[in-house]
Formats: structure tokens, sequence, C-alpha cells
């Protein structure tokens, strides 16, 4: 029988812990601690926590890979439907305050501004990666397809550092700062950082890839 | 329009003749009070030498230049600031500007005028009477607040210095001291600040240098001790902590122009129709409140100054 890993618990914890940030703003919102400017605090929070919640999802690889620890995999589908929750929060709160539904205005802004341009594709390319993230669905679409389908997300990764790249007035500190990160995280997937494998192969052939998908 | 001009003066309002006719006296008298009261204060504790911050100004005049408008919390006005000097997030001033020194504090005059020289603060202010302005102030980045200075017509301030023939313009510069203005060991802009107006813009009425707000001495996050308010234009170009005006023939830079050209003209007129090349200016939020509001031309001081721009491209050329 196999032993229970680790993420086992730690899964449940991590749930816990990516619901916080949303409660904290509720908890915000409530008490009236949202700042000067709210829909700019709102704005700003739940974007960022896309971000950080995107990086970690794209963290999950290059850890696994780099420590051995396969199990932590089972991590990666929640972090990734945490960065779209974020995200649809971002999304609507630029639909309800910046615009209140008004299509046409937000149909210009799309057009017009490319921080809002490059913001909203990396937001559409999300909702694809969210429908298929079910377990039937990867059956239904088949691994190879469905890890082309989801290599999107490098794509949004790199839209979404460009959105927030041009929609700062000057100081690009923390845009520059996650957009490093982003390369990191990119980097380490190259072959050079993975792990010897305990028992390699014992013929050079290509090795299929490892499943790498859902728990 | 929404400047609003008493109509009537209630007697209350009405100034004693032997008061009016003594008024400078009087309110110079206040202020060097104030000053004084405010010297000693920092003297008497130099662990906190921002004493002057927020404390009341007496003897404060009434003007026309007022809005109906319900005025931004003192709160608001005094946490959301945009001081890249203090540091680039909205409350960094107000966080790192606490321990700020605005004096002693000297002012310099230089370039095309009959009287250049430098000042100490309190003699630079001295002949000038303090009024309140109630002004709409609108930020490039789409917010804005409506803010009641206490301050002085820069015209008036202008023609003490008798700038020449030559004078087209004048240069602002805010001070430069990375000691004491954590923002500007970062070279987020190219220190000091720097701003300019034309000579029409610099003498026209709307102008004004102001000393304090909400009938307080200016809050070191919001420019003391010394600041440029020009309400038609975006609100960078109401340089902060100014130590110099420089009075010049040729147009001078200003620092967020030089950082982005195409981005931010010289001019910055409060313009609708003018888009920033990454965002609209066709709307902006009034602190305090959710949805937006749309963007008046000259932020609603169109009649006032519109008529300084006239045969300009203010959308293409002159933005």
């Amino acid at each position: 029988m196999r032993r229970t890993d680790p993420v086992t618990i730690i899964k449940p914890l991590v749930f816990f812990a990516a619901l916080l940030p949303a409660a904290s703003l509720v908890y915000r919102a409530i008490v009236g601690r949202l700042g000067v400017n709210p829909v700019e605090t709102i704005e700003h929070f739940t974007g960022d926590w896309a971000l950080y919640l995107l990086l970690a999802t794209l963290a999950i690889t290059p850890l696994r890979r780099l420590t051995g620890w396969g199990a932590i995999v089972r991590l990666r589908r929640m972090l990734g439907l945490f960065c779209f929750f974020y995200a649809t929060l971002h999304f609507s709160a630029w639909l309800v305050f910046d615009h209140f539904f008004d299509v046409m205005e937000m149909a210009k802004d799309i057009r017009k501004r490319p921080y809002v341009t490059v913001g909203f594709s990396a937001f559409v390319l999300l909702i694809p990666l969210a429908l298929t993230s079910t377990n039937g669905m990867v059956k239904r679409l088949g691994g190879g397809r469905w890890k082309r389908l989801h290599s999107l997300v490098y794509v949004v990764g790199t839209l979404v550092i460009l959105h927030y790249l041009w929609l700062v007035k000057k100081d690009t500190y923390h845009p520059v700062l996650y957009g490093v990160i982003l390369v990191a995280l990119l980097v380490l997937r190259a072959p050079v950082f993975q792990r010897p494998r305990r028992r390699p192969p014992p013929a050079p052939t290509p090795v299929p890839a490892a499943a790498t998908i859902g728990d | 329009m929404l400047i609003k001009r008493p109509q009537e003066i209630p007697s209350s309002e009405i100034t004693d003749r032997s008061v009016y006719l003594r008024r400078r006296e009087f309110l110079s008298c206040s202020i060097d009070a104030g000053l004084t009261a405010a010297a000693l204060g920092a003297f008497g504790s130099l662990a906190a030498p921002s004493v002057l911050a927020g404390e009341k100004i007496s003897g404060i005049a009434k003007s026309a230049y007022v809005t109906d408008e319900e005025l931004t919390p003192y709160e608001s006005a005094t946490t959301y600031n945009n001081f890249y000097e203090f540091g680039t997030a909205k409350e960094d001033p107000s966080l790192y500007a606490k321990d700020f020194r605005t004096r002693p504090w000297s002012v310099t005059v230089e370039g095309e005028c009959a009287r250049p020289g430098t000042y100490a603060l309190e003699d630079f202010l001295k002949p000038h009477a303090l009024e309140e302005r109630i002004y709409r102030l609108r930020c490039v980045e789409a917010w804005s607040m409506v803010i009641p200075w206490v301050g002085f017509p820069l015209a008036d301030l202008i023609r003490r210095f008798e700038p020449t023939g030559n004078a087209k313009y004048v240069e602002f510069t805010t001070l430069l001291d990375p000691q004491q203005m954590p923002g500007q060991r970062r070279a987020v802009l190219d220190w000091p600040y720097v701003e300019g107006l034309r000579m029409d813009e610099a003498m026209h009425p709307l102008t004004i240098l102001a000393a304090g707000m909400y009938g307080e001495v200016l809050p070191n996050q919001n420019g003391a001790p010394l600041r440029l308010v020009v309400p038609w234009k975006y609100g960078f170009k109401s340089i902060k902590s100014i130590v110099k005006l420089r009075f010049t023939e040729e147009q001078p830079g200003s620092t967020w122009n030089r950082a982005a050209p195409d981005e931010y003209g010289f001019y910055s007129n409060v313009n609708p129709e003018r888009d920033h090349p990454r965002w609209s200016q066709a709307k902006e939020r009034r602190i305090g409140e959710f949805l937006k509001r749309p963007t008046l031309p000259f932020n609603g001081y169109a009649d006032q100054v519109a008529s300084l721009y006239t045969g300009m491209d203010l959308v293409n050329r002159y933005f």
C-alpha cells in the first residue's frame, strides 16, 4: 500500500490559503477599509492575486522536476482555478466599476488600449483552460491535445506581464520583477534543470512524456 | 458653470474699513505669529521637525474662486498622493514625508527678472495675503478631488520680481535632497522635478502658490512648504516643495514631459478629447465615488482659460 503523500494534507490547506485574500477583501469592503480609492484597491488586489496564483501554478512543474516530488502536481489544477477565480473578479471589477456594463465602451477600450487588449486576451484565454480542467475533459481531449491546449498558459503569462508593464505610469519595478520570475519559471523547464532519474532507461530511445496531468 | 460667484455679501461678512485698510499687516502678522509659534515648536521638539504641518492658519480671506462641489475628505487628500520624491505608491508620501524639514526653507528666483536672489521662505511669503481657493484637482491618472487650498495668486509674486520683456516662461524646481526624500534615491524620474508655465498661464488669476489647505499649513505629503496649483491642468503640473523659480525666454523642460514626451505634453491642460496614449481621459473617478464621471474641458475652467489657447491645436500638437 502507498504511503499517504504530504500533498494530501497540504491540499486543503492551500485551498483555504488561496481563499484568504478574497475573504480579506470582502472583510475590508464590509468594514470600509478599502482605502481612499476603493475601486482601484479592488482592481489592483484582484489583479495581483490572479498574477501570484498564475506564477504559483507555473512553479509546480519546475518544483516537481527539481525536487522529484511528483505528488505536488496535484496542487496545480487547484492553483490554476484560483488564478481564474481572481482573474474573473478582476475582470468583473473593470466591467462594473470602470464601464458599468457599457459594452460599446468596453469594446472601444479593448480595441484602443494595448494594456486592456492584452489583459482581456489573457482572461479570454484562461476560460478554455478552466473549462477543460476536469478529469473528464482531459480524457475526452486526450493527453497530447490537452497538453497542447494548456500550453496556452505560457501565452497568458506573457500577456499578463505586458498588461502590468503597460499600465503602470512610470515605476516598472513590480511588473519587471514578476516578469523576471515568469522567465525564470519558463527557463527552469529546460531539460538541463531536470533531476536525473534514479533509474535511467537502459536505451537512449526517446522516453514518452510522463503524464503530468491531474490527480 | 461651476465657479460660484457670491451675489450678495451678508453684512456679517463685510470687514470693517479700518481693519480692511490694515489687512496686509493683519495677515502678515497672523502668518508671522503662526510661523513663529511653529518655529518655536520645532526647536522645542527636535524629534518632531514637522510640527508645522497641520497647524491652523489664521486670517484666511475668502475668495470668489470656489465651487459648491463636495470637498474631498481631508484624510483622503492627505493619504492618497502622487509625490514620487517620497515613493511611487499613493500612501508612500504620507508615510515617508513625516520627518521632512520644511524650515528653514529658501526660494531662489533667477533668470529674466530685475530682482533675482535667494529669499527665506518667510520673506518670500510675507507680502502676500492668504486666501482660500476651492478647486477641482484632476490627476492625469483619471481620478479627481476637490481641495480647499490656502494660497495667493502667483501673479502677485511674479510682479514683485519684475520679470523682463524676455521672460516668456517660468520654470519651477522641487527640492533635491535624497537624504530626506527617499524616492529620489531611485531614478524613477530625472530628479530634481521641474515644471514650467507660459507667462500668461503663470499670471492667470486662477494660478496660485499654496502654503496651506483645509485652513491649515500644507502637510508635507501635499508639497509643503510651498507648491503650485494650476487647476485647469493635470495635477503633475502643480509642482510641490518649490525651491526655485526661473524666468526664461525658451520653453522650459518638465519632468514628465522628458520622461515620456508622447504621454505628457508641456501644456497638459485637462482635455477629455485628448486621451493619454495608454488610457482614456474622457472620464474620471472622483475620490469618494464609485462610478466615473465625465471629465470637463480645462477641468471645468474653460470659461476662464480657454482664451489663452486660441488657435492652438490642443489635441495633436500642444497637448
